[in-house]
């Protein structure tokens, strides 16, 4: 009882705070909330002209058949491979370059490649993706051309399933690896002086210092972000897949998400495509979950 | 050869490292680089050039006729312009519904904050997806209007928690000394918190700019009328779609100033122009921005 009057004289004296929390609380209801309950979409028969009366109640049959149909294993092994290059190659180069510019004693070289390596990070992912396909086109691409100089043969990159991957974690890699560098050259700084000093003293080496003392400081830092990405790095970056992906390099390039926008919004599958987007979701949700307790099991960071 | 001062540290070992840095960032630094700079020569020389391979470090035949193309290239302009609302709008909007929750949020008094705070970061880790969101913008009848793009993405919940950490570090004095002279909630936010919190809002208004100058998926798929698309949607059919072809590359002479792909380089160079004059700012404030997210998670 007396809780329920203190909550209410709060109530009264800081009401215009609930006005401010409003507008937002609102928005979050309309544009994250109604789509969750949209989810019951995957459950049903949908049909856009008769609404959810309408159409019938098809239980789990939409997964099932998702899991059960041709496209399944080729999407989830496309994720999973694609996800695969991201974790060993896009997610370490961030700490290797970070590392490397605040290991050039020279600061103008150190600014400049940072400077430069932050840049494409803030070009579209349509002009990216304009200059893959451009720099890889048969006849007036930079590559090809490059190939035939060197007595090779040109080739249609962008149809061949086998340079799909390839050419994705390279466009990522490009795009993102400055950018994601900020974070540990922000932690690199925080190590103490000291640490480095002790060391040198002990006779111990550049390597012997960055690798007991440099990586150590970051870890935490490194873990942080394995768990904040893992979750994005298992939805892959479908915007730039569909933009890339052709109907003849399917075979390697069709992740899960561009299989349920394809369902979805181009053949109005309404409900297989919702169930397909809800199986992605709960996995990515379950590794997320996963990798902060082990982390928590094995460093005894994690982040909640 | 001069000798080392005495007590000098400087291994030959270290120099040797020293050195190779150098030459390591100056690789790196030019692989970074060299897809931008490749776009702005192709883009300025003539196409017999760049077709034949020719420009590859410098510019031949130097012709600004792939810009004059790219300036009558139907609806760019017009999708600069939708552009340019969308970003300007569209940044007001996301500042406004932000900053209030993110103030509401940052009080600690706040019945329910707990519950509030979980609402919105559950959303971080969890979201419905592209179709239920699809479906949600049909209910609102909100298919091929600016609306859905101004306030369907009004919010982003990592930019909110970090306004809100900000305000959480404002002293909570000011707050005290405000109430004693009978201010409200809202005068207090809008007239000390707003103003003391200037390099956040910057910071945060940075990263909202940047993503809405950026982004072409919902706007791809919620618009359909060629007056309200941005310049994304317009360059993905510009530069994506249309790869110049086989034949188009075989009617290329020495007296040509353009050519289909030379054309498309220069709309690749003008699309990003505004984003390579804002760099100095955006390099600025993300830095802040992101060592500041990283730290409170």
């Amino acid at each position: 009882m007396q809780n329920v009057k203190k909550a209410g004289n709060i109530i009264k004296r800081d009401w215009d705070l609930y006005l401010l929390l409003l507008p937002g609380f609102i928005w979050y209801l309309m544009f994250a909330y109604k789509p969750m309950v949209g989810l019951r979409t995957a459950f049903y028969d949908y049909n856009i002209f008769r609404g959810f009366s309408g159409s019938e109640f098809v239980g789990l049959e939409h997964f099932i058949s998702f899991i059960k149909g041709p496209d399944f294993f080729r999407t989830v092994t496309n994720t999973l491979m694609i996800a695969f290059w991201q974790i060993v190659i896009c997610f370490p180069a961030p700490i290797v370059l970070a590392i490397a510019i605040t290991e050039m004693k020279n600061k103008f070289v150190s600014k400049l490649t940072q400077t430069s390596t932050f840049l494409p990070y803030f070009i579209s992912v349509v002009v990216v993706c304009g200059m893959v396909v451009n720099f890889l086109s048969p006849s007036t691409g930079i590559i090809n051309m490059i190939l035939v100089k060197l007595g090779m043969e040109p080739k249609y990159f962008m149809v061949m399933p086998q340079y799909f991957r390839g050419i994705y974690t390279t466009m990522v890699l490009w795009q993102t690896t400055g950018f994601n560098a900020i974070v540990y050259i922000a932690a690199l700084v925080g190590i103490d002086p000291e640490l480095y000093e002790a060391a040198t003293v002990d006779g111990a080496g550049k390597w012997k210092r960055i690798w007991h003392i440099t990586l150590p400081g970051i870890l935490p830092t490194i873990i942080t972000m394995f768990i904040l990405n893992i979750g994005k790095i298992v939805k892959v970056g479908y915007e730039a897949i569909l933009l890339l992906y052709k109907p003849s390099t399917y075979s390697t390039a069709d992740v899960i998400a561009t299989y349920a926008y394809r369902v979805g919004i181009e053949n109005g599958n309404y409900g297989l495509a919702t169930a397909v987007g809800l199986f992605e979701a709960v996995v990515a949700l379950i590794l997320v979950v996963a990798a902060n307790k082990l982390s928590q099991r094995i460093t005894e960071n994690a982040l909640w | 050869m001069k000798q080392q001062p005495a007590g000098s540290v400087v291994s030959r070992g270290e120099k040797v490292f020293n050195v190779s840095m150098v030459i390591i960032g100056i690789i790196i630094t030019m692989l970074a680089l060299y897809p931008i700079y490749y776009a702005l020569i192709a883009s300025l020389s003539k196409p017999l050039y760049v077709e034949n391979g020719s420009v590859m470090l410098r510019i031949h035949g130097f012709t600004f006729e792939s810009y004059r193309k790219a300036f009558q290239k139907e609806g760019l302009w017009m999708a600069f312009g939708n552009t340019f609302f969308y970003t300007i709008v569209g940044v007001l909007v996301n500042m406004i519904f932000s900053t209030t929750m993110a103030y509401a949020l940052s009080k600690k008094r706040l019945f329910a904050r707990k519950f509030f705070t979980l609402f919105t970061v559950f959303t971080m880790w969890f979201n419905a997806g592209i179709i239920p969101l699809y479906m949600t913008f049909r209910d609102f009848n909100l298919l091929d209007t600016r609306t859905a793009i101004i306030f369907g993405f009004a919010m982003n919940t990592y930019n909110m928690i970090i306004l809100k950490s900000f305000f959480e570090q404002v002293p909570a004095s000011l707050e005290e000394a405000a109430f004693i002279d009978g201010a409200t909630n809202i005068q207090i936010f809008t007239k000390i918190y707003l103003p003391l919190s200037k390099p956040a809002l910057a910071t945060v208004g940075m990263f909202y700019a940047v993503n809405r100058w950026n982004s072409y998926f919902w706007a791809m798929n919620l618009l359909n009328d060629d007056t309200k698309i941005p310049l994304q949607v317009l360059l993905k059919k510009l530069i994506v779609d249309q790869v110049a072809n086989e034949t188009e590359a075989a009617i290329i002479t020495s007296q040509s100033l353009s050519s289909p792909t030379t054309v498309i380089y220069a709309i690749m160079i003008l699309a990003m122009i505004p984003m390579l004059v804002a760099y100095p700012f955006i390099q600025k404030y993300f830095k802040t921005g992101l060592t500041l997210g990283a730290v409170k998670g």
